[in-house]
C-alpha cells in the first residue's frame, strides 16, 4: 500500500465530489477505517445537501421583469453608450456652426411631451430620491424662498403640493434641467422613509392638456398629466394604489391656484 | 448579442440563488442581480473569451455584493435583515422541511461573510475551487482553509443549536 496521505483537502474533495475516481475511492477505504472522520465527512455532505436543497427554489422562482436579460440588452442598444456620446459631442465641436445640423439627424430623437415628462420624472427620481447627502437643493423649512425661485424660472406661480394628509411630508425642492427647460422638483418622504417626487414644467405647447396616464421603469412607478400647459408628474416606488390617490391628490390641489 | 443571451440567461436563476444566500434580503439580491446583469452586457466584449462565463459573471456578482457590505457596514448596520420567508420555499416542501430548511440558512448566516461565499460558491453552485478561487481573488489554497473552517462552524452551529427554535428540535427527535 503506497497511497499518498488523505489530506484535510482530499475530504473536502471528496464531499464535493471533485476527485478522480481513483483517489475517491482511496479516500473510501480510509473512511471504512476512520469511523471519526468518517462522521464528520458525513456530516459536511448533509450540510451540503440540505443547503442545495434550501436554496433549491430560489432559483425555481420565475424571474422578475427587472432581470429579463432580453430588455437589458434592448434597453442598452437604444441608450448610446456614453463613450458614444463623447464621440458625437466632440464631432459636433470639431464640424461646429453650419456642419452641426447634419449630426443632429444621426442622434436619437428625443421624445417630447407627456412620454419626455414621465421620463424626466424618472430620473430625477432616480438622481436625487437615493441621495443621503443633499435630495433637495432648498428644504422644506425654506418653502417661501423654494417657491419664489421655482416661480421665477419656469415664468408662471408654482404651489408646492401638500400631501401631509396622505402621510408624506415635504423635504423640499430644486430646479431640474430638461430638454424643455427648467422644471421644478419636489420630494417628500413618510415615516418608513420611502420617497416620493413630484416634477412639474410647462409643456411648451406639446400636450398642454393631458389625462392622468401612469408609467413605469424598473421598478420605479409614477403618473404624469398636464392642465392648462402645465405638466405633473409624480413618481416613487410606493403601490401603483397609493401612488394614484397621490397624484390625484396633487392635481387636485394644482387646479385651484 | 444573441450569443450573449443565450449564454448568460441560463446562469440568472443561480446569480440569483447566490445573491439571496449572501444577501438574505429578496429586494437588495435582485437589485445586485440587475446590476451584475447590466455590467456584463456593457462589457461583453471585454470579457477574455477563453475564460468561463459563469465564474466571469460570478466574479462580477461577488464584487458588487462586497462593495455593497462595506458600504452597509461604513454605515454601521446590518445588510441581512430579512428572514427568508416560508413561501420562498415553494409548495414541494412539506411543513417540517421548510422550518429545517429555514433553520439551516440561519445558521448559514450566522458564518462570516467570506466563509459563507466559499461554501455557497462550492457547495451550491458546483464552482470548482480553481473557479471558486479566481471569483474571490484568492489563493486556492485559502479556499481550502476558508471551505474548512466554513463547515466545521456551521456543523458547530448544527450541532450546537443553543439558538435553534424549539419547533425545530422535536421536529427533528420526531422525524
Amino acid at each position: 500500500m503506497n497511497h499518498r496521505p488523505i489530506t484535510e483537502d482530499d475530504l473536502h474533495a471528496y464531499v464535493d465530489q471533485a476527485l478522480e475516481p481513483e483517489r475517491s475511492r482511496e479516500v473510501s477505504a480510509y473512511l471504512d477505517d476512520h469511523p471519526d472522520v468518517a462522521k464528520r465527512v458525513g456530516a459536511f455532505a448533509g450540510q451540503r445537501d440540505l443547503l442545495r436543497a434550501a436554496l433549491a427554489p430560489i432559483a425555481e422562482e420565475p424571474l422578475p421583469a427587472a432581470l429579463n436579460l432580453a430588455r437589458i440588452i434592448e434597453n442598452r442598444r437604444r441608450r448610446p453608450s456614453r463613450f458614444g456620446w463623447a464621440v458625437a459631442a466632440m464631432l459636433l465641436l470639431s464640424i461646429g456652426g453650419a456642419g452641426g445640423w447634419v449630426m443632429h439627424g444621426a442622434l436619437p430623437t428625443s421624445p417630447s411631451g407627456m412620454v419626455a415628462l414621465a421620463q424626466e420624472a424618472a430620473d430625477s427620481y432616480a438622481v436625487y430620491a437615493p441621495d443621503h447627502e443633499r435630495p433637495v437643493e432648498m428644504r422644506a423649512s425654506d418653502t417661501t424662498q423654494l417657491v419664489q425661485w421655482v416661480s421665477s424660472r419656469l415664468h408662471r406661480p408654482v404651489k408646492v403640493p401638500n400631501l401631509s394628509p396622505s402621510g408624506y411630508r415635504l423635504m423640499g425642492g430644486r430646479l431640474v434641467a430638461t430638454a424643455h427647460g427648467p422644471a421644478a422638483m419636489f420630494m417628500y418622504d413618510d415615516d418608513h422613509g420611502s420617497r416620493i417626487v413630484v416634477l412639474t414644467r410647462p409643456m411648451n405647447g406639446t400636450d398642454g392638456n393631458a389625462p392622468m396616464t401612469p408609467h413605469t421603469r424598473d421598478d420605479v412607478a409614477g403618473f404624469a398629466w398636464a392642465d392648462g400647459g402645465i405638466g405633473y408628474s409624480l413618481v416613487g416606488q410606493a403601490p401603483t394604489d397609493s401612488l394614484r390617490s397621490l397624484a390625484n391628490e396633487v392635481r387636485k390641489q394644482a387646479r385651484t391656484i | 448579442m444573441d450569443d450573449m443571451l443565450h449564454q448568460v440567461e441560463p446562469l440568472i436563476p443561480a446569480l440569483r440563488r447566490y445573491a439571496r444566500a449572501l444577501m438574505r434580503d429578496r429586494a437588495s439580491a435582485d437589485d445586485l442581480v440587475q446590476d451584475c446583469l447590466e455590467r456584463a452586457v456593457s462589457r461583453w466584449y471585454q470579457r477574455r473569451r477563453d475564460g468561463d462565463v459563469r465564474a466571469w459573471l460570478f466574479t462580477i456578482l461577488h464584487n458588487l455584493a462586497v462593495n455593497q457590505f462595506r458600504k452597509a457596514a461604513s454605515r454601521g448596520r446590518h445588510v441581512a435583515i430579512e428572514e427568508i420567508s416560508e413561501d420562498s420555499f415553494g409548495e414541494a416542501a412539506s411543513q417540517e422541511q421548510k422550518l429545517i430548511y429555514q433553520d439551516v440558512l440561519a445558521k448559514l448566516a450566522r458564518l462570516p461573510e467570506d466563509q459563507r461565499a466559499v461554501l455557497l460558491l462550492v457547495a451550491v453552485e458546483d464552482l470548482s475551487y480553481a473557479e471558486a478561487a479566481k471569483v474571490l481573488g484568492i489563493p486556492v489554497g485559502t479556499v481550502m482553509s476558508r471551505l474548512s473552517r466554513a463547515r466545521e462552524r456551521l456543523q458547530q452551529e448544527i450541532e450546537g443549536g443553543a439558538a435553534q427554535p424549539s419547533n425545530v428540535v422535536s421536529l427533528r427527535s420526531a422525524t
